[in-house]
């Protein structure tokens, strides 16, 4: 397939309009890092934003960094390191998720892919996912027309909110060039409270409990005891189930939150310190040594209470899965052996009651053509309308997110 | 202020449309008559006014739907309009729209603490939130100045602030879930107790639209659990520089207080005369920086701010040891609008937001403004995240003074932009800052807005006038034409 490389945004507003002009869809990559979330795109060409690439400014002290879509996530968190701060969303590295595809280019994914996968760590919950960081951007919509949205300051309410559109739109509506995001401090300290031997359902009150207490916790995840075997983390998998509490800041308020919740939770429990949360921490938010490579995984978005009792309505009626929970129970990470297919309708019966919304993050390309692998929010003649606002042809990905859209 | 021309047909038919809409809704919740509909003729921006055609009180979803479905097929136009505390116009009605009030819909649905989240109808205020959830130690974080007014509905068009979003974020950072009605009645709902969406974030796009695509009915909003303990300092400074610096110097830190505001001379002044805060009237800027959490983080960051405080040149500091002396703190900048008023018979509260950096040369500029107008003008500022509340005082029953005071305040939104900021941190353009808009957006940038506008309402109906400053037919921006290989748009300007 034809590769287009724009070096600019009036380059990539040629490409589109070339594409409008000879009725050939364009599939639009970064670093082709998570090419296998969301459907098949069916398209004559695909654009990369690989040279639009560099951090155009960073101003610490403003808490805004502006760079292009293409640039390389290790760049940015480099850059973001030696002034000490961070994308408090924990953007994970799912390079390890879609081994294989197309081998060689940089596993971290871009800046640009990850707003639109608008992705987010376990710090989701009480920092927000990538749509709460994303401020504005300069794009070419789907008529070749360059246009811009957001603005370059963290508060700002002018016009629409397109950035929280474009997060998590997958290059259907736009793509984009230049990206401005919200910066933040990082915590001085990590510590994590590992409570050991819990079962799913009492690991997910002890969450709550952690939650709705005076602890600010940054992270809460419960590790069945297969997934705690398999962490490579000093402490984790010995003892059965972890439940692992994470707490951030200064150095005495870190002790403080871990000495109340050692004491207020008893049973068995150990403590990490930096290196060692951090590590537990960085598995859990890219997933990568948790689930077998040929397994189907799905994400399943839940009231946070109600984790547990969906992974059991998995398990019961999917055989073979495995989970585990992240964001104090509101994320179950689902995974099912590929031979006996997605299953999304047990899938999506399992949180029926609590509401919620399950995405099919990886599975083979036929049953991800063939699966609802996301679900339109509000009614879908909304969805489509909003799509061809922005690309009334259907030049950009078209069906990446849903059929026929 | 130009307005779409009203639909003379429209108003012609007034008596004819009440009654219909009298047979959907409850006869009460349909106001007809001319004394009544002057209680809605403007919101918080008071300098603009005009008496709706009618005004509709919906009390559940299904009136809202059945009014906004009988408006699109009467195509009469709609004004949503929650407690009217918009400050920039986004509630003016128009002669030939019916305002839809959401006063009715004020019961808070379900308080559900395991999930921390409450769900509550469109109308109940901001403040009662956070009271209902008070006893169990949880509290709704965005705090706009009006929350003992507004409503979680206008909260939600407006994507409101307050002194504390540069933490806790803004509305849009803080809701879950929403339940919509769109023109067509249709009831849609986006999100709800999870998190992330699970398609378009339309959630995400409904948030501060200001009324324009679609109707709030019910609002699941995030609760989050009230910090233990906050404490404040306040500290003077020679010049708006020093103060910057240190500002810069928190944040550097890798601090980011919960709080974290400043006044410059005019409004200490005013402040100070007002409520007696003792804050120094020898200072150039005051700096109140407020830090919450356990006791223990408190007292740990409230050293190392004093200390930064101290570096960067404060010539007076206070810190309070008690919840007494952090509300005596707290109290000048809290009354500083009031206190302005007090000043002066009329004042023009602006709402830019820049690069904290640029700060020291937009406040320059400002007192050139200052004197090119006539006008003194008072400064507020959100430090931590760049918003700037320029109060400019004039006097209504001057001649020519509003329209002076507008200019002014028109000028000093142009120098925002030009910094490198935006038209507004957090009250919204509404019909205020609407004919500024290309100062910030290109035609493109507008028209893509727009079109966003059309995918919800393609008739225009939802209130009209506001936000943009030239209103196109949907059928004219969608249009496109691709012949042949010839490029759409060869004349497309650059940036």
């Amino acid at each position: 397939m034809e590769l287009l490389s724009p070096a600019s945004l009036e380059e990539a507003a040629d490409c589109v309009r070339s594409a409008l002009a000879d009725k050939a869809p364009l599939e639009i990559l970064g670093a082709s890092s998570k090419r296998g979330f969301g459907r098949p795109v069916d398209a004559v060409k695909q654009l990369t934003t690989a040279a639009l690439s560099g951090i155009v400014s960073y101003h610490p002290e403003e808490l805004v960094l502006v760079a292009r879509a293409g640039t390389h996530m290790d760049e940015i968190a480099a850059a973001l390191e030696e002034k000490n701060q961070f994308l408090a969303f924990e953007p994970p590295d799912f390079g390890a998720l879609y081994p294989g595809d197309d081998a060689g280019s940089n596993r971290t994914g871009t800046l640009g892919g990850i707003l639109a996968t608008n992705l987010s760590g376990p710090r989701r919950f009480k920092a927000g996912a990538a749509r709460d960081h994303f401020l504005g951007f300069t794009a070419v919509n789907g008529r070749g027309e360059i246009f811009k949205g957001g603005g370059p300051v963290v508060k700002n309410v002018t016009g629409y909110d397109l950035p929280k559109l474009l997060a998590g739109s997958f290059g259907t509506l736009a793509v984009m060039d230049e990206v401005t995001v919200k910066v933040l401090p990082r915590p001085e300290k990590t510590r994590t409270v590992l409570l050991y031997g819990l079962d799913a359902t009492a690991a997910n009150a002890a969450m709550t409990k952690a939650l709705t207490g005076s602890y600010d916790i940054s992270a809460a995840a419960f590790l069945p005891e297969i997934q705690a075997q398999a962490s490579d983390c000093d402490y984790v998998g010995a003892q059965g189930s972890v439940t692992a509490l994470r707490v951030e800041g200064s150095g005495p308020v870190v002790e403080h939150h871990c000495a109340a919740l050692r004491r207020d939770f008893g049973g068995a429990t150990e403590e990490l310190h930096s290196a060692n949360s951090i590590a537990l921490w960085r598995e859990i938010r890219d997933l990568a040594p948790f689930f077998d490579i040929d397994t189907i995984l799905w994400r399943i978005s839940v009231p946070p209470a109600h984790g547990a009792g969906v992974a059991a309505n998995c398990a019961i009626d999917i055989p073979g899965s495995n989970f585990l929970l992240d964001w104090g129970g509101g994320l179950i990470w689902l995974s099912i052996p590929a031979s006996g297919g997605a299953h999304a309708e047990q899938v999506r019966r399992a949180f029926q009651r609590c509401g919620g919304h399950a995405t099919l993050v990886r599975a083979p390309e036929a049953e991800r053509r063939k699966v609802q692998v996301f679900e339109a929010e509000g009614a879908r003649a909304l969805t489509e309308q909003v799509k061809l606002s922005f690309d009334p042809e259907r030049m950009l990905n078209p069906g990446r997110m849903f059929e026929g859209i | 202020m130009l307005m779409p021309a009203p639909d003379s047909n429209t108003i012609a038919q007034k008596a004819r449309l009440a009654a219909a809409l009298a047979e959907l809704l409850p006869p009460e919740s349909v106001i007809a008559d001319p004394i009544a509909l002057k209680a809605y003729e403007s919101d918080g921006l008071t300098a603009y006014r005009q008496a709706p055609l009618l005004v509709t009180l919906p009390r559940n979803t299904a009136e809202v739907s059945a009014v906004l479905k009988f408006c699109a097929a009467n195509q009469v136009k709609v004004v949503p309009r929650g407690a009217g505390t918009s400050l920039s116009g986004g509630a003016l009605p128009l002669a030939d729209g019916v305002v839809l009030g959401l006063g009715k819909l004020n019961k808070i649905l379900e308080i559900d603490l395991e999930n921390r989240c409450a769900v509550v109808q469109p109308g109940v205020q901001n403040l009662a939130i956070s009271n209902a959830v008070a006893a169990a130690g949880f509290y709704y974080a965005p705090d706009p100045s009006s929350q003992i007014a507004c409503t979680i509905g206008g909260n939600v068009a407006e994507n409101s602030g307050g002194v504390h979003c540069l933490k806790y974020g803004l509305t849009t950072n803080n809701l879950l879930g929403l339940e919509v009605v769109l023109i067509s009645g249709e009831v849609v709902r986006f999100g709800g107790k999870h998190l992330d969406a699970c398609g378009y974030d339309l959630l995400g796009l409904m948030t501060g639209s200001e009324g324009l695509l679609g109707v709030v009915t019910e609002v699941t909003v995030r609760l989050l659990k009230r910090p233990e303990t906050a404490r404040a300092l306040v500290a003077g400074f020679g010049s708006s520089e020093e103060a910057g610096a240190a500002v810069a110097a928190v944040i550097g830190a890798g601090i980011i207080p919960a709080g974290m505001e400043m006044m410059d001379r005019p409004a200490i002044h005013a402040a100070e005369d007002f409520v007696h805060a003792d804050y120094p009237l020898d200072a150039e800027a005051l700096l109140i920086v407020e830090l919450d959490g356990p006791g223990v983080e408190c007292d740990h960051l409230l050293l190392q701010v004093t200390e930064i405080v101290k570096a960067n040149g404060a010539t007076s500091l206070r810190v309070s040891e008690s919840e007494a002396e952090r509300l005596k703190i707290w109290a000048g900048r809290k009354a500083a609008f009031p206190a302005v008023g007090r000043i002066s018979p009329d004042y023009y509260c602006m709402d830019g937001t820049i690069p904290r950096r640029r700060l020291p040369e937009v406040l320059k500029r400002m007192a050139e403004l200052s004197q090119k107008y006539g006008l003194r003008v008072a400064n507020v500022f959100h430090a931590g995240d760049g918003n700037l509340h320029p109060l400019i005082l004039y006097d209504a029953n001057k001649p020519g003074e509003l329209e002076r005071a507008e200019h002014f305040g028109s000028d000093i939104l142009r120098l925002c932009v030009e910094v490198g900021g935006v038209l507004t941190g957090e009250h919204g353009v509404g019909v205020e800052k609407r004919d500024l808009m290309p100062e910030m957006f290109s035609e493109l940038d507008l028209n893509q807005q727009m079109r966003l506008k059309c995918a919800f309402d393609p008739d225009g109906l939802l209130n009209p006038g506001k936000v943009f400053p030239k209103l196109h037919r949907c059928a004219e921006l969608g249009r496109m034409h691709v012949r042949g290989g010839a490029l759409p748009h060869p004349e497309l300007p650059r940036f």
